[in-house]
């Protein structure tokens, strides 16, 4: 991953309003050509008004944005020309076949009938839709809706992918492929992508980079494992844990460790919140009490966890403004793959 | 000055192309909504509807013609429009009632149904100028409705003349065409109102709803209406003058001509029948002198140009109104 000094998308201070309420504030944002970027946030955070924004769709309040050097909002079509937009929920004309509607985009681009044609098969070839290709979409699922939207986003062969949402609602065989095929995007074809999602386990397979906003505010951008060592430094470790025989005295076994916070039950597991690894003590003491650990994972490369993190902070500053019930992630109750 | 004009070319060149670039956009979605209605089972629906009524009352005419030409043997052609059978409405009385069924069904879900199918907002996503959208529909339906309307007119005088073996002379020709072109505007009237409706209502059954309605309105209650406001604003008694008559009625008349439906019926009574020679009242003073006698066409055009000023400028009015609408609304997904 090349990253040169010119970000592809550039934001300045992007700013949208609606009545009161603020949708996205003050959003500095840069992103580099060929990289996956993950824009994630709650419902509602402020995603979906962002990626309209960055296509024009929207106008902000305050602020600019600029895609390849065009801005976006006052150069709509030329952003439109070089930007693929997937929108969440992606919908197609249901009495017309896959590929009716791939050569109904093409045609909507002003591309030749000759690219049209050969472009649709190769996608749907590449997409793994071409036994499908003719049917009408209406019969499609989900996953195969979702799959024909990435083809139709690149039919204009764009430069910059937007996607909102791509893993909505899609069984887990199907998200594995789309992922596979969102990460093909950018290392073999060097596009680049903006992901915007509420589903942290899939970004955090794919991204290079993501970015995290709560309440329109983007709180904290950078790369995982940065963002995981930052929390580090700030003396912040969780362990995931659990042992056999699972009875009260390993709960208070943990308890005891150096530097421990909080001891929680979540399901199966402890997950233990300490100021210091304390895998090495906990190993040692739970021998020394006669405990086999079944289970031991470090959680601090969890997305969710950095997430959650910085969540509560930003719940903190803001929580004295707008009393709100905090939002939760899906992945928080997550169903593990 | 030559570097300026090279300059002022190359401008123009690339305006042309972004010109082009525009149709590019609006061609494909005319095209595919052009393809959409002709291949939709609710256009097969209407269009049989439509074959079914006039077939009725074709027949109701020509089963009539006879008994009218004994009266009157002039102008036998545009008979077959106008006669109204038994129990059966003349074709133009027909068309003047299903017409606006024809047009709401083609535009009732225009933009609503691309709402809520999702493909609204890959349709904006693509680097076309998002008129481009209503307008293709517009015309697209449009397109639909002239192609329709002038099949069956041409069908009807294609079967008249089968029957009765006349010939229609240029000027029931003329004013055919008059009538068929009133009757396109008519009907674009009722689907730039569906699709006004299709850019307000979220529900595709809501604005199917609202055009009914206001159909109905139009024509059963207008007349109604226009009586009752008439008879507020002018009372008439048994005491009543002359004037007083004259104003209520014209009141009354003024109020109806609100309604398109009214509009449209007065036009085509007064075109497809040269005996009419005003819309408004005349008093028998004002006939005295006069000597009795067809009207040209291009005198009956004039007679209707009002009103075909009104029924493009209500069209307008509504298309404009659904234009602006649709592009002020912030397009999210559903």
């Amino acid at each position: 991953m090349e990253e040169t000094l010119n970000p592809i998308i550039h934001t300045e201070g992007l700013t949208k309003c609606y009545g009161a309420k603020t949708a996205v504030s003050n959003l500095n944002l840069d992103i580099y050509p060929g990289e996956i970027f993950g824009l994630l946030g709650p419902n509602g955070a402020g995603k979906t008004t962002t990626t309209l924004m960055l296509l024009g769709l929207s106008e902000p309040t305050s602020g600019e944005a600029w895609i390849d050097g065009k801005n976006c909002t006052r150069e709509p079509i030329e952003i439109k020309k070089i930007v693929g937009y997937l929108p969440d929920n992606v919908g197609f004309y249901s009495d017309m076949t896959g590929r009716e509607n791939l050569h109904f985009t093409g045609r909507l681009n002003g591309l030749p009938e000759k690219v049209i044609a050969e472009r649709a098969e190769q996608l749907l070839e590449k997409v793994g839709m071409s036994q499908a290709a003719d049917q009408k979409t209406g019969t499609y699922s989900r996953g195969m809706k979702q799959r024909l939207g990435v083809a139709d986003v690149l039919m204009k062969d764009p430069r910059v992918v937007i996607m909102d949402e791509p893993t909505l609602g899609i069984d887990p065989e199907g998200m594995r492929e789309l992922m596979q095929l969102i990460r093909r995007l950018a290392a073999e074809d060097g596009r680049t992508i903006l992901i915007s999602s509420h589903q942290l386990y899939q970004i955090q397979q794919i991204c290079d980079r993501v970015g995290l906003f709560v309440e329109g505010n983007l709180v904290a951008c950078g790369k995982i494992d940065e963002l995981a060592r930052s929390m580090q430094r700030e003396g912040r470790y969780v362990l995931e844990t659990a042992a056999f025989p699972d009875d009260g005295g390993f709960k208070d076994l943990l308890e005891k460790l150096g530097n421990v916070d909080s001891v929680e039950r979540e399901g199966e597991f402890y997950v233990v919140h300490s100021r210091s690894d304390a895998k090495r003590e906990l190993l040692r003491r739970a021998l020394d009490a006669g405990y086999t650990l079944s289970h031991l994972r470090q959680r601090e490369n969890d997305l969710d966890e950095i997430y959650h993190r910085y969540f509560e902070e930003a719940e903190q500053e803001h929580g004295s403004e707008n009393e709100k019930k905090p939002k939760r992630f899906a992945a928080f109750a997550r169903g593990r793959e | 000055m030559e570097a300026k004009m090279r300059k002022n070319r190359s401008a123009l060149l690339h305006l042309r192309e972004e010109g082009n670039k525009r149709m590019s956009g609006l061609g494909a979605l005319y095209r595919k909504e052009l393809a959409d209605h002709i291949g939709s089972r609710r256009f097969l629906i209407v269009l049989g509807l439509i074959v079914l009524t006039s077939y009725a009352s074709l027949y109701g005419a020509l089963s009539n013609l006879s008994d009218a030409v004994a009266s009157d043997s002039e102008f036998i052609f545009l008979k077959l429009f106008t006669l109204s059978g038994n129990s059966i409405p003349s074709f133009t009385s027909f068309i003047a009632l299903l017409g606006p069924f024809v047009g709401l069904t083609l535009g009732f879900d225009a933009i609503n149904s691309e709402r809520s199918e999702g493909t609204l907002n890959r349709l904006v996503s693509q680097p076309i100028y998002r008129d481009a959208v209503i307008n293709g529909k517009f015309l697209a339906g449009a397109a639909i409705i002239g192609v329709m309307v002038f099949s069956m007119g041409l069908f009807i005088g294609a079967i008249g003349l089968l029957a009765t073996g006349i010939p229609p002379s240029a000027e029931e020709v003329g004013r055919v065409l008059v009538f068929l072109v009133f009757t396109t505007v008519y009907i674009c009237f009722w689907l730039a109102l569906a699709i006004l409706f299709s850019v307000v209502c979220r529900h595709a059954a809501t604005s199917a709803m609202l055009g009914i309605g206001l159909w109905i309105f139009f024509a059963l209650f207008m007349s109604l209406v226009a009586s009752m406001t008439a008879g507020l604003i002018y009372p008439i008694n048994d005491s009543a003058t002359v004037g007083q008559v004259l104003n209520n009625y014209e009141c009354q008349t003024a109020i109806n001509r609100l309604s398109p439906y009214y509009l449209y019926s007065e036009a085509v009574s007064t075109i497809m029948n040269p005996m009419v020679r005003s819309t408004n009242l005349i008093l028998p003073q004002q006939l005295s002198g006069a000597i009795t006698g067809y009207l040209s066409l291009g005198q009956s055009v004039l007679l209707v140009w009002p009103h075909m000023t009104g029924l493009l400028a209500l069209t307008a009015v509504m298309f404009g109104a659904s234009y602006i609408g649709f592009m002020r609304k912030e397009v999210r997904s559903r």
